[in-house]
């Protein structure tokens, strides 16, 4: 696939004195990290197919501040928030999509404090709520019968108590959903949180993701669905530290979606 | 002298009420030394928690097992202390099973309590095994040697004498048994006295009687010192519990307004501060002793009943981190009593004793183990919120003393200079859209 995906930027919608239905928060991961600029793109092609209006802020964009906020650095965090806010207001936007739950929950619930309130979803959601309103189609395609386990990322499920829209859409690809030991509300983290990412962990004798790709190994995954760049990369280390890279595969729901439809 | 049992027994129950009392004021003035926080918001949400989770136990049977026991044990608690009431009127007015006359109903009442105190006695017993046969992890972390363990124990051994002098209590009474209406369990117990004289069994009663109400009043101020103290805290720590969505974490005012002026184009950078404002104390950011944290948080740290489920649910725990969730609890509680306590030896006022909750109890390392992944707040049957405490002390660590991890801090330089977590330049946030 060399096509080149059309991307409209809010500049490009403003000069032409548009406005669209909604602003895709592409977040850090999702603009340079190689393995979520595939979610982006995926999402982007799931757009298209429901002919949603969208726009992205492209160079405008910067972090959430979500990463310094966890580490401690609340001025940090509001500086970057501040600056942000500015941006969202100045183009009057009201709903936001973004494939990060960390972006996803920064913005829905420590914006509004500092000025910036929005109508935001996670991706999963906004996807769940175009499947009900008959905008996209979901098929099983290659999916079809596929053994598929959900790990919850933290800032989507407890964080914000939003178990259930990534698991209908897996459901809607006639997979076979199971369950880990731990799950929804007991979910373990895949160890990233909290600005884990950026750092070595603590001495002990395991780490995080290689527990929780334990547990999921458990339940005889074909497929480990994610909803989180950074889940995303945490379990797939663990898949490649268990050897397991050639039968199970570690993909975003939009992925899944998009793949099953061929796009 | 036929008042001389009364008069003992008014003795006994007012020094015990007023020590309690006196302890009550020391722990509304410790829990007092945390920082204002606001929670007058969603008042009928608190009440429903509360209602919800302290009342109706809603997550100790998240763990069906320990739940049960647990309920059956806290009802049986708050059932059989009706009978207080009685023993209470009876020890002051010098009558006996004051009550009883109500008939039918009274003995539908003993018997039930009867038969909880049986099941209360089982329920305890099996707790006993889980901690001291079965081990159960949870119970035997580091954070739980010594004092922790024991006051666990001592809790039990407490509640199965207290059962079992309520029932040898009934047994013994003579004219209750008579009465054969609510001895329900009694009944069974009292042949073991038969080859006893009636005085003799008299004074099993009467021994029974006193000892069971001077070890109730014993337990009650044996709270203040343990972990027992939440049978009372669970509820205001219920209702000042966290009420938004865990994933939010407070903004901190005193740093919105920094940045709103370093943001805003008309201040003056070279403004003079106005008049008085070099007096004020310039606001510490973060926490780094319990008088940091807030008044809920301190509440919270004595409502702590070590069950140690935040600490089984930790991700960093369960890999073999220092981090421990509940020992965050028991050291802030820890802390904070040494804060009372210095507080008290010092005519009112605390005197710098060189320590601090940072370091001196929980180490930076515990508190950079944190994946901030909430799972130790869902955990809390009583709505604590470690995690809270954590952020407060990273905040301390980062914006006080700079004394991030290297990697956290390339992480935040890159987030200041290019507006990402990674070296990469914010002029190529959308060049994913070109790549094939």
């Amino acid at each position: 696939m060399s096509e080149q995906l059309n991307v409209p930027t809010m500049a490009e919608f403003m000069a032409a004195g548009k406005k669209p239905e909604v602003l895709f928060w592409v977040g850090c991961a999702g603009s340079f990290d190689d393995r979520a600029k595939k979610i982006t793109k995926a999402f982007v092609k799931l757009l298209h197919r429901s002919k949603v209006e969208f726009a992205v802020l492209g160079t405008e964009e910067s972090c959430t501040g979500d990463p310094a906020k966890r580490a401690g650095n609340e001025f940090l965090f509001q500086m970057q928030a501040v600056t942000n806010i500015e941006v969202l207001n100045a183009y009057e936007i009201k709903k936001i999509v973004t494939a990060c739950p960390h972006c996803f929950n920064t913005i829905k619930n420590e914006y509004p404090g500092l000025g910036g309130s929005y109508e935001v979803m996670h991706h999963t959601q906004f996807l769940k709520s175009l499947l009900d309103e008959g905008r996209l189609t979901i098929e099983g395609g290659q999916f079809k019968g596929k053994r598929i386990t959900f790990h919850d990322p933290c800032y989507l499920g407890r964080g914000n108590g939003v178990y259930e829209a990534p698991r209908e859409l897996i459901r809607k690809l006639d997979a076979e959903l199971v369950e880990m030991k731990s799950c929804k509300s007991r979910g373990l983290c895949c160890g990233a949180g909290g600005a884990q990412m950026f750092k070595d962990a603590e001495p002990g004798d395991k780490e995080v993701n290689i527990a929780r790709t334990e547990q999921a190994i458990d339940v005889k995954p074909e497929i480990i669905a994610a909803g989180c760049p950074f889940c995303n990369t945490m379990m797939t280390d663990g898949v490649k530290n268990k050897e397991r890279e050639a039968d199970i595969a570690v993909m975003d729901i939009a992925e899944l979606i998009a793949n099953a439809q061929d796009l | 002298m036929m008042y001389l049992p009364q008069i003992l027994f008014a003795i006994v129950l007012l020094a015990s009420i007023g020590y309690f009392a006196r302890n009550v004021s020391k722990l509304r003035r410790n829990i007092t030394l945390g920082h204002d926080v606001d929670v007058s918001d969603n008042t009928s949400q608190r009440w429903k928690n509360m209602a919800m989770i302290a009342l109706g136990q809603s997550k100790m049977v998240k763990r069906p097992i320990a739940g049960a026991l647990h309920v059956i044990v806290y009802v049986g608690f708050v059932v059989i202390n009706i009978e207080v009431l009685e023993i209470i009127i009876d020890g002051l007015a010098g009558t006996h099973r004051i009550f009883s006359p109500i008939g039918a109903t009274y003995g539908v009442l003993i018997g039930i309590f009867e038969i909880l105190a049986v099941l209360v006695f089982v329920a305890v017993v099996v707790f006993w095994l889980r901690r001291n046969t079965l081990k159960l992890k949870r119970f035997w972390a580091n954070e739980m040697k010594g004092w922790p363990k024991d006051d666990a124990n001592y809790i039990l051994y407490f509640e199965m004498v207290l059962m079992g002098l309520f029932l040898t209590m009934n047994a013994t009474d003579l004219e209750f048994q008579a009465m054969n209406s609510g001895n329900v369990i009694s009944q069974f117990i009292a042949p073991w006295f038969s080859s006893f004289s009636e005085s003799s069994i008299h004074i099993i009663e009467r021994s029974a009687w006193w000892l069971h109400i001077v070890g109730i009043l014993i337990f009650l101020n044996y709270l203040y010192f343990s972990k027992h103290l939440h049978i009372l805290l669970a509820f205001p720590n219920t209702y000042y519990g966290r009420i938004k969505p865990q994933g939010q974490f407070e903004n901190l005012e005193a740093v919105t307004s920094e940045v709103k002026m370093m943001m805003d184009p008309d201040a003056d950078p070279y403004a003079a501060p106005e008049a008085g404002a070099e007096d004020e104390v310039p606001a510490k950011f973060g926490a780094s002793d319990v008088q940091d944290l807030s008044w809920v948080n301190l509440l919270s740290a004595y409502t702590c009943t070590e069950c140690g489920r935040c600490t089984s649910e930790c991700p960093a725990n369960q890999t073999g981190k220092k981090l421990s969730p509940r020992k965050i609890m028991m050291d802030t509680r820890d802390r904070l009593v040494e804060v009372g306590k210095n507080i008290d030896a010092n005519n009112g006022e605390f005197k710098d004793d060189g320590k601090q909750l940072l370091d001196d109890y929980i180490t930076k390392e515990e508190l950079w183990a944190c994946t901030s992944c909430n799972a130790c707040v869902e955990a809390c049957p009583v709505s604590i919120d470690p995690l809270n405490i954590i952020m407060q002390m990273r905040q301390y660590l980062v914006m006080e003393q700079s004394a991030a991890p290297m990697e956290l801090n390339n992480m935040m330089t890159n987030i200041e200079n290019n507006g990402a977590p990674w070296p990469y330049n914010q002029m190529d946030r959308l060049n994913w859209k070109n790549e094939a």
